[in-house]
């Protein structure tokens, strides 16, 4: 239905650089997601793909076609705003039909169109309520309704659960995937909230300070991130980091000194690292697992949080703190010491810059879409 | 209860009213009475030349003279005398005209000056504001001989048109203020909702932007009326007899005849009841739209 491209596409208000340089490819009826800390430019980049800001330079095309100077409504598209920004002074129904009413839609069918779309949203027994009158759920679903009623090739979604409580932004996630598959609509998608980015999308951008860090699917930037800051905003606990010193280097990966003095060999390709270049290791708080008899990292534990099924570690080291996830069962307090460790290609070596050292081998599922989990499992139900 | 040595202060160090033997119902209601009876007292004070000027009215020529009472047998005299040397319903007419049309001629022109200030807003927005609302500073009788001379030079001298274009352009600056005000406290969203639903920056503004920031303009409406109505320097200036609204009617009793309170005060009464009823009626929306946007 629609695909997306942005050409070397930057944004300036002033002397400040909001987006520098963006290119992106964004297929039919992927789901994409662009995250990042605030203020990174993912909402602008948003707006300027809706029309709602221009670009300073750079092409953003749609279907091929290049649309900077083309108005927001006739690019195809739809959004639903963080606000919502529903129409105060109108009902749902009128809400949901205004674009087909500037449009010159007559009421029979505009009628038949928001019922539709009412009806993909259980929304029919509040098409008579205004606004007002609605919780913060139904709102959404309206906002959504408005952008369903618009039949647009790409839907553009701005923080749009960030105002819900929590119970009801994990179903409001669930509603969108499952409209992303009945709509079978092209879908780009703003957060901050990294679990949601991991849940929804085909394909992540992780943006920063206007530029793109990263782009790939979900698992790709879970098990290889480009750099140390994809590696930290990826991944729920952070990862975490320790300072290490290369013993040795060769084709089959680094042999790196722990804090503690232990010397463990990770299989990323960095040859021609001399002995002696500091690094950081970077390593997941699920992938560190507590070895009492042979873990080669050891620390106080200063907090800890059980959760049930899980317990969150916070121990200190001499020179870093570290977050282990262990077994909610675990009968250990606080102030113990612990050891600890972990398999060796579950750890990543950043250099000096901040950039990820290329694994040598690709893990399993990292070109893993979320489409291929519905084939998946719609051969195991059948 | 033995437990006063906690972190927090006990029940009797929290309440210092009760724990005083006062009761903090009796003091609040001490309180609100004392805060009324001030609010009543200032409120008649305001109101009592007004109400003097009514009374007055009603009174003989010689009775308006005499020592101030009360008490005296009401009259119409003073209203037949005035009706019949002047026809009020004129003047009231050029008023209506006048105040409405300005008003009207205010909003058209403010409306779209206070959407580009309000959502496209420049560098120089902040400044163009405070310039416009600087020309209030002015004292209009320094600009009264050019705009006299202009008026001359084009006819417009005595003229509802003249009166009118005056006016407007005398209540711009607050009118603009007043929208750009009620424009900003609108969420730019609702707007950016609207220009994806494919609404052209008109129906913008008549679908979504008016209707919903109503209270505001209508406020700013009814000001602007009352502040025309009530104009006096520029339509006694600029007005004889064609286009001269209820203030220089009140004034045309003043002058010639010398001190006839009773007249005088006749002529006012006449002249303030339409605007005094109108901003009766309209007074709830007044506060409404004053306050709109203060609460959410």
């Amino acid at each position: 239905m629609a695909t997306l491209q942005l050409d070397r596409v930057t944004k300036s208000f002033g002397d400040t650089h909001v987006i520098q340089g963006v290119d992106l490819e964004v297929d039919d009826k992927e789901f994409v997601v662009f995250v990042g800390p605030s203020g990174c430019g993912k909402s602008t980049l948003l707006r300027m793909i809706a029309g709602l800001e221009s670009a300073t330079s750079g092409d953003i095309l749609i279907d091929g076609q290049r649309m900077n100077d083309i108005g927001p409504a006739d690019r195809g598209l739809a959004m639903v705003f963080q606000s919502y920004a529903l129409y105060p002074h109108m009902t749902v129904e009128d809400n949901m039909g205004f674009s087909l009413r500037l449009a010159g839609v007559d009421k029979p069918a505009r009628r038949e169109k928001v019922r539709e779309a009412a009806r993909i949203l259980q929304l029919e027994p509040l098409l008579d309520r205004k606004p007002k009158a609605l919780s913060g759920g139904q709102r959404q679903r309206v906002a959504i309704g408005r952008a369903i009623v618009r039949n647009p090739g790409i839907f553009l979604f701005d923080e749009p659960l960030s105002n819900l409580d929590a119970a009801l932004r994990v179903q409001m996630r669930i509603e969108l995937a499952r409209l992303h598959e009945e709509l079978d609509a092209t879908m780009i998608y703003v957060t901050h909230d990294q679990i949601e980015a991991m849940t929804m999308a085909d394909k992540i951008v992780v943006l920063q300070g206007g530029v793109v860090e990263q782009v790939g699917s979900p698992m790709e930037l879970y098990h290889h991130p480009c750099n140390r800051f994809v590696a930290g905003f990826i991944g729920s606990p952070k990862m975490n980091f320790l300072p290490v010193q290369v013993v040795e280097a060769d084709a089959d990966g680094v042999g790196v000194r722990l804090p503690g003095g232990d010397v463990t060999r990770v299989p990323v390709a960095g040859e021609k690292l001399s002995p002696g270049t500091p690094l950081e290791l970077g390593i997941r708080p699920e992938h560190l697992v507590l070895d009492e008899a042979q873990g080669p990292l050891s620390g106080e534990i200063q907090v800890l949080e059980r959760l049930g099924g899980q317990t969150s570690l916070y121990v200190r080291m001499d020179d870093a703190m570290v977050t282990l996830m262990a077994d909610g069962d675990i009968a250990h307090c606080v102030h113990d010491t612990v050891r600890f460790g972990f398999e060796s290609h579950r750890a990543h070596l950043f250099d000096a810059e901040g950039l990820a050292l290329p694994s040598l081998e690709k893990h399993p599922l990292a070109g893993l879409r979320r489409q291929d989990n519905r084939v998946a499992s719609d051969a195991n139900g059948a | 209860m033995t437990t006063a040595k906690t972190k927090f202060p006990a029940t009797a160090e929290r309440m210092p009213p009760q724990a005083a033997g006062v009761s903090p119902l009796r003091s609040a209601f001490a309180r609100r009475l004392g805060l009324t009876a001030l609010g009543w007292a200032i409120a008649c004070l305001i109101f009592f030349p007004i109400f003097w000027m009514v009374l007055t009215g009603f009174k003989t020529e010689s009775a308006a003279i005499a020592d101030p009472s009360l008490i005296f047998s009401p009259t119409l005299e003073s209203y037949i005398a005035v009706q019949e040397r002047a026809g009020y319903f004129k003047f009231a007419m050029n008023s209506v005209v006048v105040a409405f049309g300005s008003t009207l001629a205010a909003l058209l022109i403010a409306i779209p000056s206070a959407y580009s200030m309000a959502f496209l807003p420049t560098r120089r927005t902040k400044g163009t504001l405070l310039w416009m609302l600087s020309t209030k500073m002015l004292p209009p009788v320094g600009v009264l001989v050019p705009i006299y001379l202009l008026f001359r030079d084009v006819g417009l001298l005595d003229t509802r048109t003249g009166l009118t274009i005056v006016y407007t352009l005398m209540n711009l600056p607050i009118v603009v203020w007043m929208l750009y005000t009620f424009f900003k406290d609108l969420p730019k969203d609702i707007l950016e909702a609207g220009r994806m639903d494919g609404a052209s920056t008109l129906q913008e503004v008549c679908f979504l932007l008016l209707p919903l920031t109503l209270p505001g303009i209508a406020s700013t409406g009814l000001l602007s009326v009352i502040l025309s109505w009530n104009e006096a320097f520029w339509s006694l200036n600029l007005t004889s007899s064609k286009a001269a609204p209820l203030t220089a009617y009140i004034a045309s009793f003043s002058s010639p005849e010398g001190l006839f309170w009773a007249k005088l005060s006749a002529a006012s009464t006449m002249a303030i009841a339409p605007i005094l009823v109108f901003g009766w009626l309209t007074q709830k929306q007044m506060v409404r739209g004053l306050t709109f946007g203060a609460v959410k």
